[in-house]
């Protein structure tokens, strides 16, 4: 299939006005007669449900969460962007478009780019219409702080608990159709199928998580909101459910998936503490504002603290290397992710991490405390100082805090055009789960804003295009296309369930978190890949003959939910792998070690890999076909990004 | 691999915990133990290892519910030794570490016992009533589109900083399973408070309080009997000066509204 992005004709400031003049409208006496199904309530699907219903379409809401509102969104910390230009320091949508593209290393498309960056604002005006208590300045307007290496102030901030409060604002909006009627709510409700009829979207199978049943549903169109798939690589900052399957199931009913290999790895996390550990917990970046990150200068001297023979605050300045203030004097802390996550691995790499296992680097509040005094950090940090204490048992006033680098967030997804159509019509995808906007690396608290902009304000006009030109005829699940849809669900629970071996999920779901975080995590070689490759296929045939869950398909069985879900892993991996090693540059989270600039930083290669890799199933076991949407600039110069 | 702290011993623990298959059949107390936990460890990573030994063993793993182990999506709503979330004040289940038990100890770990809570499945319970409390009102009827710009409601700082307090309740519940009563005064007064403080939250402001308190009466939560043991649980710390200005806000209502709900 020839990828048609749809990019709207005309200058890039004009091209979204354009098209939502353009696109096609539902007469408003129809809108009651479309049903469209959204799957995922965080943030990006919350507000697509909310928003759809509002405007009179059908809306059924399908979580495997309780609630709509326990959402991996819920757990963001530092806030989210805006192009509002508040604090008058330069900003403006097109500053933030560039700072995305650029920050993006050059990946994404710009049309998308430039619409987020507009609708950014009305987002902010949206979340504190609905009674979200952002930070707030003396005078009773709206407080902004710098974020992730921006050089304006415009990213927005509740505490920090920014996610949370701007999921329960989608969450009551969402309560309210809810309470309406328009939007039928199905919790604890797994989608395992698309439904696709006539080489279009209509439906889905889903599992009732309660009572195991599988059930299925019919609309007029579909839109996936069902987030990121970081824990592939098993531990990650990631909620313990978030997973692929949705996506996954999409893209072997047609879907293509682009740029699975582009993972965000966070350099402010707390580092692993043992065999047991079951997710890392970020520390938010906005630590980097104030914290000096450094590791001992000597092999020696790090050795010594490894072993507690001194302690950290003891060793003296000219001990030390704060080496991302002493290789990037421009940025110096506040260098993007990416670099400070590599720059952090290669520390260790030479020998000179910290902490017992030596995996990990400081992170030191102390110049700031004797600046401003303990009461003023504690007044910013407070909880995250508490929240690290509670986790290591050690207090970050007095000991610099470890740190080391940790899956986060998945640049890569579902393919979509400036629609947010995937390639199967009428299926759509919104937030995390799409690829669309952050190229191979994304910016600090630009996810939050993504995905709202997706929700409230593109997929509320982009399906309605589509839905005008699809009969406004009743849908039921009577197509045949649901029963085998249901057939294939059922047997492969059953499968899942016969196979009664001695390994858990868990045991080749950390298998296969290990191969990827060693080959296609943070720094990367052809070589490596290829054995990963080797290693993801022969997991994936043992656990379809060695797995062990207990119990039945008609209860509740979370052994046999995750099952499922590592299952859907396995094959993800290996897409991730090749796409890996197809792409010989390194650019944003993506880190070759053949492509590199004599200094050690990212060579990317414009030439031969301007475009976004979409990668369509070919069956089971098949090697999947790659398709390229070629990436045009017309607005940036495409230069190498340079922090120094 | 070494925890972070290289003097912590691992611990051996018995653990009596509610099993129950589903909704309708009777559940039980079942004793289990553990052996070589880090005190580094989750209380959740613990429950993760006993999962894993029941696995291996061919028995039903325990389900419980968990999600972000943050503290902060409200999934996590363990009884551990008679208290919601366990002994560590200000804490989710998820964010308890096992450093705070010691080797030997006996734990016993239940799900919430409330009628409005009704169990799913051994520890987890299904806290839906608190979603139908917010669908009768815990909103700001908005649509989307045409809000006014963000900086056209100014909001004095303290005032919004209180909004805020109120809206961190993280929906777990420890407030209704603390409560001898099983209450759910707290986590209502939170949304209430939280919307009544702000100006966005003004033109529903009696509506919503009247329909709120309604629905939490239907889906069959205690009276409030004010003793507190709902904010001495709460992890995220809602104060029961919430509860007061519920109780100000329904009085008002009724006295002033014409609203029969
Ligand atoms: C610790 C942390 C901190 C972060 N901080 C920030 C920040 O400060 N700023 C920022 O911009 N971004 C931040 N991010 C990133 C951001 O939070 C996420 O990218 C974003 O919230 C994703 O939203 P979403 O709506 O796409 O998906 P999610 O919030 O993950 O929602 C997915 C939804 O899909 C449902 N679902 C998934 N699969 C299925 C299925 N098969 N069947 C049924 N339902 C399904 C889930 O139940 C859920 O409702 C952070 C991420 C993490 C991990
Ligand atoms: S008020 Fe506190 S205890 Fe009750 S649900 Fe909210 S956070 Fe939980
Ligand atoms: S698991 Fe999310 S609050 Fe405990």
């Amino acid at each position: 299939m020839l990828l048609d992005s749809k990019i709207p004709e005309g200058p890039l400031a004009e091209k979204w006005e354009k098209h939502k003049f353009n696109v096609k409208l539902v007469n408003p006496a129809n809108k009651r007669k479309y049903d469209v199904i959204v799957v995922g309530t965080g943030l990006a699907g919350g507000a697509a449900a909310a928003s759809l219903a509002e405007l009179g379409y059908n809306v059924k809401a399908f979580t495997y969460h309780d609630s709509p509102r326990r959402a991996h969104s819920i757990a963001a910390q530092g806030g989210i962007n805006a192009a509002k230009n508040y604090q008058n320091d330069g900003d403006s949508v097109f500053r933030l478009f560039y700072d995305t593209i650029k920050g993006g290393d050059y990946r994404a498309r710009e049309a998308n780019v430039y619409r987020l960056a507009q609708v950014s604002v009305n987002i902010i005006d949206q979340c504190v219409a609905q009674g979200v208590p952002f930070a707030r300045e003396y005078g009773g307007l709206l407080a902004n702080r710098s974020f992730g290496g921006a050089q304006v102030s415009r990213t927005f901030y509740a505490r920090g608990q920014t996610g949370q409060q701007l999921l329960l604002g989608a969450y009551s909006a969402l309560s309210r159709q809810i309470a309406y009627g328009k939007v039928k709510m199905y919790t604890r409700s797994e989608m395992l199928d698309v439904v696709v009829v006539d080489g279009q979207a209509r439906g889905i199978v889903t599992r009732n998580l309660i009572t195991g049943e599988i059930e299925t549903h019919a609309a007029h169109a579909v839109v996936l909101a069902t987030g990121g798939y970081g824990n592939v690589f098993y531990l990650s900052t990631n909620a313990k459910y978030c997973n692929v399957t949705a996506a996954w199931r999409a893209h072997k009913k047609g879907a293509y998936f682009a740029n699975p290999c582009f993972t965000q790895i966070h350099p402010t996390c707390i580092p692993v503490s043992g065999d047991y550990q079951s997710k890392l917990t970020l520390m938010s970046e906005s630590l980097r504002n104030d914290g000096r990150v450094w590791v001992p200068k000597t092999v020696e001297m790090a050795e010594r603290v490894r072993q507690n023979q001194i302690k950290p605050q003891d060793i003296p300045e000219d001990e030390r290397d704060y080496f991302l203030e002493r290789k990037y004097p421009a940025f110096g802390n506040l260098v993007p992710r990416d670099v400070a996550s590599r720059n952090a691995k290669q520390m260790c790499d030479e020998g000179r991490g910290v902490g017992s296992t030596g995996l990990a680097v400081y992170l030191d509040f102390s110049d700031v405390i004797k600046r401003t005094g303990a009461e003023a950090v504690s007044q910013k940090y407070g909880n995250l100082f508490a929240m690290y204490e509670k986790i290591t048992d050690e207090n970050p006033y007095e000991r610099p805090m470890r740190i080391y680098p940790a899956v986060h967030y998945t640049m890569g997804g579902l393919w979509v055009d400036y629609n947010l159509q995937t390639t199967v019509p009428g299926l759509y995808a919104t937030g995390e789960c799409n690829f669309s906007d952050h190229g191979a690396n994304r910016l600090g608290a630009s996810a939050l804003m993504q995905g709202l902009a997706d929700g409230y304000f593109v997929i509320p006009y982009t399906i309605g295009d589509y839905l005008a030109q699809t009969p406004p005829k009743p849908v039921d699940t009577s197509h045949p296309a649901f029963a085998e849809s249901k057939a294939f669900v059922q047997a492969r629970t059953e499968r899942l369930l016969s196979i009664k071996g001695t390994r858990t999920p868990t045991q080749f779901h950390k298998a296969l978190g290990h191969i990827m975080w060693e080959y296609c995590g943070m720094a990367r070689t052809a070589e490596g890949l290829k054995h990963a490759k080797a290693e993801i296929q022969k997991l994936r045939q043992e656990f379809w003959q060695d797995l062990k869950i207990t119990g039945t398909g008609e209860e509740l069985n979370q052994a046999l939910e995750n099952a499922g879900r590592v299952a859907d892993f396995l094959e993800l991996g290996e897409l991730m792998v090749d796409d890996a090693l197809h792409r010989n540059e390194s650019c944003g989270g993506h880190f070759r070690e053949e492509y590199q600039t004599p200094e050690g930083e990212a060579l990317r290669n414009d030439d031969e890999f301007a475009y976004v890799a979409a990668w369509e199933y070919q069956g089971d076991n098949q090697p999947e076909k790659l398709n390229k949407e070629e990436l045009t600039f017309e607005n940036v110069k495409l230069t190498q990004r340079s922090y120094k | 691999m070494a925890g972070s702290n290289p003097n912590a011993k691992p611990m051996n623990l018995t653990l009596n915990v509610w099993r129950q298959p589903n909704r309708t059949a009777p559940g039980k107390i079942v004793e289990y133990h553990v052996k070589d936990i880090s005190p580094d460890m989750s209380f959740l990573e613990m429950l993760d290892v006993l999962n894993e030994d029941l696995l291996h063993a061919g028995q039903d793993p325990v389900a419980f519910d968990h999600d972000c182990r943050e503290g902060i999506c409200g999934s996590c709503d363990l009884f551990i030794n008679g208290r919601s979330h366990g002994p560590e004040k200000g804490t989710t289940t998820c964010q308890l570490h096992m450093r705070k038990f010691s080797d030997g100890d006996t734990i016993t770990i239940e799900p919430w016992r409330a009628s409005a809570f009704p169990v799913n499945k051994d520890l987890s319970v299904d806290r839906s009533a608190f979603d139908r409390i917010i669908q009768a009102g815990g909103y700001v009827s908005v649509n989307t589109g045409g809000a006014p710009d963000g900086n056209e409601i100014p909001i004095p700082k303290e005032i919004s900083d209180r909004a805020f307090e109120a809206a961190t309740c993280i929906s777990c519940g420890a407030c209704v399973a603390a409560c001898k009563n099983a209450s759910a005064m707290l986590f209502v007064s939170a949304k209430v408070s939280q919307l009544a403080l702000l100006p966005q939250g003004q033109p529903e402001r009696k509506t919503r309080v009247e329909n709120m308190v309604a629905q939490m009466d239907k889906e069959g939560f205690g009276a409030c009997s004010n003793i507190g043991s709902c904010a001495a649980e709460c992890p995220v710390g809602i104060s029961l000066e919430n509860i007061a200005i519920l109780n100000r806000e329904f009085l008002a209502a009724k006295a002033t509204s014409n609203n029969l709900a």
